[in-house]
């Protein structure tokens, strides 16, 4: 079964607890002025935006079906079972096409140093492995962050919705986009507001699809193609063959006809 | 030794030292304090332009060699070698490229053994590499004659097929294959450029840029090496751009007309700028020039014709790479001087390598009987003999 988190931001306090549990996770710097820091980057996977009095959380989603590892060229990002989307740092060699490729604009990139990774929120997939929580859920203080068995987790925000209706949008947003993922976020207004792409913009496709309808064409291609141009290659110089053949034939006539 | 100091070689020192300063800030500082990408736009000017445009105006190489050894065009023969060995540099250079780009391009071998088969990236990383290979077997031939080796010229000749089938098979599988790469990012590239076809684009705008490429590069060596220009082939060469562009804008017109876009590119926004001026240089200029027929015999209108195709094709692919993201991103991406800077000196290794090509190699040589071309010239030569003898014979009696 794979785990999955449950961000309900209904209970967030904006506490930055996570923040700063997961800067201590990854062995990342964190002070006031990270905690300040409103955005995600090489030194901060996870952030806690607020607007209107509101808190939203971002942090990678774990697709179920993962663009950056389907875009790796090298395979250094995958999708274990347990569910984090992990990466292999000593596999990459720095094309960045995971940040281009990822809709969440999670993979972030260490710009300034001389051996750059790429780093992003990865499901603390040691602690996960043992069974503990991830960073962040063990040490929210409300529960608003969540770890659990994905069906579990989905199950339960659907209650909260049912029994809350007038507290939550009725949405879970991670359940269809992109094909489903493993971090869901439940609130009362649109995690789109805080920079989440919307379902109707990256729709409910699995991203690997649109690069897979044409890949997955390529082992046929190879072969016919192949057969193709090795056919025109025959018989545009069958031509000159045929033409030199005439030749030789007209020349022996020719040599009949001389003696 | 005096080397004479003139204006393009003053230029190409000024390019060479900037470039050497950025390379240090690159391997040195970091891509951050070398270029202006960021965690939103981590694909700038090098992957844009080194690696898309440069890929694109080596295609050269593979239409001259498809025309003339696949499909038997004899009268373009001459431009063979010079498009065989643009094709060659400018993958040598877009492999360069890659090495500024990438993060850690020391680990750029981990693809031969961590494959990921699933990637587009993947599959043109391979194509490319084993393209390059059959390039320089290609090439090599060149230097044999120059050292006169008869020996390997001869082996290169018996594997001569399989080179031409194999180059022409993974050039079509990279060339669309990278455009293959932004099929993944429906709502990260503006719909203008995003678009299910974008394989076909790039592979049909790699014809149309190799055709291009060939006679502006055959025009440009006729003046910089004083060779006598041959009217012939670049007529041909200019009836064939004409075709290929307008398969090329029919390709995008029905996409666009399927995807119920034509009304929108015409209404004025900071991508149809953009658009409106990759389409005015890359269809509206040349299919003028070369629909009138004194254009498509006169030297002159050839080459411009030529060059606006190839600065077309260019503006569409920056606009893909760069201009395409920016609605999505926020911000624009305007390169810093030290990412123009190693483009440019990229750009200058082309032209000197190629200029030291051309002194050294039979590139050019007329007098050089084509030494990697398979048995027809024999037969011809022997069909001709067949010809002549009975006729000495005759004579005799």
């Amino acid at each position: 079964m794979s785990k999955a988190i449950l961000y309900d931001a209904t209970m967030c306090i904006g506490c930055k607890q996570c923040e700063g549990a997961c800067a201590q996770q990854n062995k990342l710097p964190y002070d006031d002025n990270v905690a300040a820091e409103s955005v995600q980057s090489a030194h901060k996977y996870t952030v806690v935006l607020t607007k209107d009095d509101k808190f939203m959380r971002r942090l990678c989603m774990h697709c179920e079906k993962p663009a950056c590892a389907s875009v790796c060229p090298v395979g250094a990002f995958h999708k274990t079972s347990a569910g984090p989307v992990v990466y292999d740092v000593w596999k990459c060699i720095g094309c960045r096409y995971c940040m281009v490729a990822c809709v969440f604009g999670q993979p972030k990139y260490e710009w300034q140093s001389l051996n750059p990774r790429v780093r992003k929120c990865i499901m603390c997939p040691d602690r996960v492995a043992e069974g503990r929580p991830t960073a962040c859920a063990e040490i929210c203080p409300t529960g608003a962050t969540k770890y659990g068995e994905r069906d579990d987790l989905i199950s339960e925000a659907k209650e909260r919705l049912r029994q809350n209706p007038s507290t939550y949008r009725p949405y879970i947003y991670g359940l269809n986009e992109v094909g489903g993922t493993s971090v869901f976020i439940i609130a009362s207004n649109k995690a789109e507001d805080y920079g989440y792409p919307a379902l109707a913009k990256i729709g409910d496709t699995p991203m690997p699809e649109y690069t897979g309808r044409v890949m997955e064409r390529i082992p046929d291609f190879v072969p016919l193609w192949t057969l193709a141009l090795g056919g025109i290659y025959w018989v545009s110089h069958r031509r000159d063959e045929v033409a030199a053949a005439e030749a030789e034939e007209k020349k022996q006539k020719l040599n009949g006809s001389g003696k | 030794m005096k080397i004479k100091l003139t204006f393009w070689r003053v230029v190409f020192v000024v390019i060479m030292v900037l470039g050497l300063y950025s390379s240090y800030i690159r391997y040195f500082h970091g891509l951050g304090a070398v270029s202006n990408m960021t965690d939103q736009f981590p694909w700038g000017l090098w992957i844009g332009f080194d690696c898309l445009c440069g890929v694109m105006l080596a295609a050269g190489g593979f239409c001259m060699v498809g025309a003339v050894y696949l499909f038997n065009v004899e009268s373009l023969h001459s431009v063979v070698r010079p498009a065989v060995l643009t094709a060659f540099l400018g993958y040598v250079l877009f492999i360069v490229g890659l090495l500024f780009d990438l993060g850690r391009p020391w680990y750029i071998w981990h693809q031969l053994i961590y494959m990921n088969p699933h990637s587009v990236m993947f599959e043109v990383g391979m194509c490319v590499m084993t393209y390059t290979t059959v390039l320089f077997f290609e090439f090599l031939p060149n230097v044999f004659e120059a050292l006169k080796w008869q020996t390997p010229i001869k082996w290169i000749k018996k594997i001569y097929p399989v080179l031409i089938v194999l180059g022409i098979l993974l050039s079509t599988l990279h060339q669309s294959s990278l455009g293959s790469l932004y099929l993944i990012m429906p709502s990260k590239l503006h719909p203008f450029w995003y678009s299910p076809a974008l394989p076909f684009f790039f592979f049909a705008s790699a014809v149309a840029v190799g055709l291009a490429m060939t006679i502006f590069e055959s025009t440009q060596s006729a003046k910089a090496f004083g060779r006598q220009l041959e009217l012939p082939v670049l007529v041909t060469l200019g009836g064939a751009l004409l075709v290929a562009l307008w398969v090329n804008l029919l390709l995008r017109v029905e996409d666009y007309f399927h995807r119920g876009l034509l009304g929108q590119i015409f209404k004025p926004s900071y991508e149809a700028y953009f658009l409106w001026l990759e389409l005015i240089l890359t269809f509206a200029i040349p299919i003028t020039i070369l629909s009138f027929k004194k254009a498509r015999l006169s030297p002159q209108w050839l080459y411009l014709a030529s060059i606006f195709t190839v600065l077309g094709f260019i503006t569409n692919r920056l606009n893909i790479a760069l201009i395409g993201f920016e609605t999505y991103v926020g911000h624009h991406y305007v390169p810093k001087w030290t990412e123009f800077s190693i483009t440019l000196m990229i750009i200058a290794m082309g032209f000197a390598l190629f200029g030291a090509a051309v002194k050294y190699l039979p590139i050019f040589g007329e007098e050089h009987e084509p030494a990697v071309h398979p048995s027809l010239p024999q037969n011809e030569v022997e069909a001709q003999r067949a010809f002549a003898s009975p006729v000495l014979h005759n004579a005799g009696d």
